[in-house]
């Protein structure tokens, strides 16, 4: 059947898009420096691919022929660029032309330099020029090799929406002149934190969907970490990679013990843990001591690493150190200082030193202004109150923490939760 | 999605093939590299969870059950016609970036199997 040829060519083709794009558009922003016209470029290659692939066969390197069609074409754009303008700095970048044209497959694979290419292109895509949003989506797109379709998806928004997002962000660094570059010094530090702060966030959105009717989504868990290690691989010597992969492994090891069959959530304590993925949880605690085994002030991924790593050992909840978690949230609001942290120091301190103490930091927080639209204070307040007796006070939290949700299986335990409070 | 790649070999070349981190054979030292090089584009790509090389089965043991009886069969099993003799396991977006990755590894001879894992790890899940 001859759309069988069209079928095999078309699986191959997309399989090594997503697997190259971030390496062609890495390699191609080296070239032409825009990130867009980079992504331009590389489609443009995909689409010869599409052409020529039916007829002539899958090459038997399909990866280095995209790359190389690629630079072809980035050359061949900046030469019609260059004899438009004749600008003294294109003329200039001609040596690193050179280089470019690369007759040789095996030099365009095993192209010693990619790795730095695609570093830059990371620190790129999370520039703090670009608003969060864009960062995520820039990233997903050009990092991921997420379709805009499929990232729109993930974060249930219009396609049409993430696809102009995408195109502002593309926009605003071309304008914005953003060097391809990875940052030096004390600038490194604070882009690293937009990187790894880009990345969790994908992470949480499929972890724990902030909207809609599905608890987890667990492809974006898996981008993430794909992202992740990708990332420890760029930057081996940051403890804190290696503290954000740890963090997301541990995480994700539960995924698939964190709801029951109908979907409802299962909090930690009565998860089981034999459902956990033992592979993550040991991949996550290899992480974490790679994270831990560099001098230096623990910074706040290694130290959630570190938390989560407390429970992924304990083979039973009984078994979990929570006196020791309790040590860890203090130094985490040392070095991340927010509300967030504080609360969740409560629930340890409850854990560690009875129901009492933490309901007297929760309630030393609830004036606190970053709370006040914060489901979960009045959820672990209510939890605190069943603890200590006090059930009517407790029902009427349990059930403001639900009115506060957006997530339709966290309301409904909320309320259950009410329920039972109230008929104690 | 996650794929586990069984290396196969037949209870005659077992141990001897495939074989990349072998220094024996003629080609060891390249192939070693290659290997070596293809492992480390797969964990660059946070593609690589886990992988193993297995024992040549005459130090493995079979158990069989019948009913509540159980027999332990030593190794090696050489009535086999294909044994595995290594895997990896992967995180790929989908079977097809698994068979790509494959198709890239450094190996001359043997066949390989990929096959998906299910996600649900405990649970049973009815197959498709």
């Amino acid at each position: 059947m001859a759309s069988g040829r069209g079928d095999e060519v078309h699986r191959v083709l997309d399989a090594v898009w997503r697997m190259e794009a971030p390496r062609l558009v890495a390699a191609l922003t080296r070239i032409v420096r825009d990130v867009g016209l980079a992504e331009d470029l590389a489609q443009d290659a995909l689409e010869a691919a599409i052409r020529q692939w039916p007829d002539a066969g899958i090459p038997d390197r399909p990866a280095a022929w995209l790359m190389a069609t690629a630079k072809h074409r980035a050359i061949d754009a900046l030469r019609r660029r260059t004899t438009l303008q004749r600008k003294a700095e294109e003329i200039g970048r001609d040596l690193e032309l050179d280089r470019a044209i690369a007759p040789d497959l095996d030099a365009e694979i095993d192209d010693e330099g990619i790795g730095d290419d695609l570093l830059r292109l990371v620190f790129i895509c999370c520039h703090p020029v670009l608003s969060v949003d864009a960062r995520v989506a820039l990233t997903l797109r050009l990092l991921g090799g997420l379709r805009t379709d499929e990232i729109a998806r993930a974060f249930l928004v219009s396609e049409t929406t993430i696809g102009q997002r995408i195109v502002r962000a593309k926009r605003t660094l071309s304008e914005a002149h953003v060097p391809f570059e990875v940052p030096q010094g004390h600038d490194f530090e604070v882009r690293l934190a937009s990187v790894l702060q880009v990345v969790y966030l994908v992470f949480n959105e499929g972890y724990s969907a902030t909207s809609g009717d599905d608890w987890v989504r667990p492809t974006l868990c898996e981008d993430a970490l794909r992202l992740g290690r990708v990332l420890a691989g760029l930057v081996p010597a940051e403890p804190e990679v290696h503290g954000l992969v740890a963090l997301m492994e541990i995480q994700g090891s539960r995924l698939r013990a964190r709801t029951d069959a109908a979907g409802r959530p299962i909090p930690l304590l009565e998860q089981n843990r034999a459902r956990w993925d033992h592979l993550l949880v040991n991949r996550g605690l290899a992480a974490l001591a790679r994270a831990e085994s560099f001098a230096g002030a623990h910074g706040p991924y290694l130290l959630q690493a570190a938390i989560a790593a407390c429970h992924a050992r304990a083979r039973t909840g009984d078994e979990t150190d929570w006196p020791r978690i309790v040590a860890l949230y203090d130094a985490l609001a040392q070095s991340a200082p927010s509300p967030i942290v504080e609360l969740n120091r409560a629930v340890a301190v409850s854990m560690a030193y009875g129901p009492e103490a933490g309901l007297e930091l929760v309630d030393a927080l609830a004036m606190e202004p970053a709370l006040q639209a914060y489901h979960l204070l009045p959820a672990v307040r209510g939890d605190f109150l069943v603890k200590v007796g006090r059930f009517d006070e407790a029902a009427s939290e349990l059930a403001r923490a639900a009115s506060m949700t957006r997530n339709v299986a966290e309301r409904n335990l909320l309320l259950e939760r009410a329920r039972a409070a109230g008929e104690m | 999605m996650r794929v586990i790649v069984l290396a196969k070999s037949s209870p005659e070349s077992e141990g001897v093939m495939p074989d990349p981190q072998s220094t024996e054979s003629t080609e060891g030292m390249e192939g070693m590299e290659a290997m070596g090089r293809f492992h480390e584009e797969l964990v660059a790509a946070g593609v690589l969870l886990a992988t193993g090389r297995l024992h040549p089965s005459s130090a493995g043991a079979r158990v069989r059950f019948d009913g509540s009886s159980r027999t332990v069969v030593d190794g090696p099993f050489t009535e086999a016609k294909e044994l595995v003799a290594g895997y990896w396991i992967w995180q790929v977006r989908s079977l097809d970036e698994g068979i790509e990755w494959l198709k890239r590894a450094p190996f001359d001879g043997g066949e390989f199997e990929i096959r998906q894992i299910f996600e649900m790890p405990g649970y049973m899940e009815s197959a498709p």
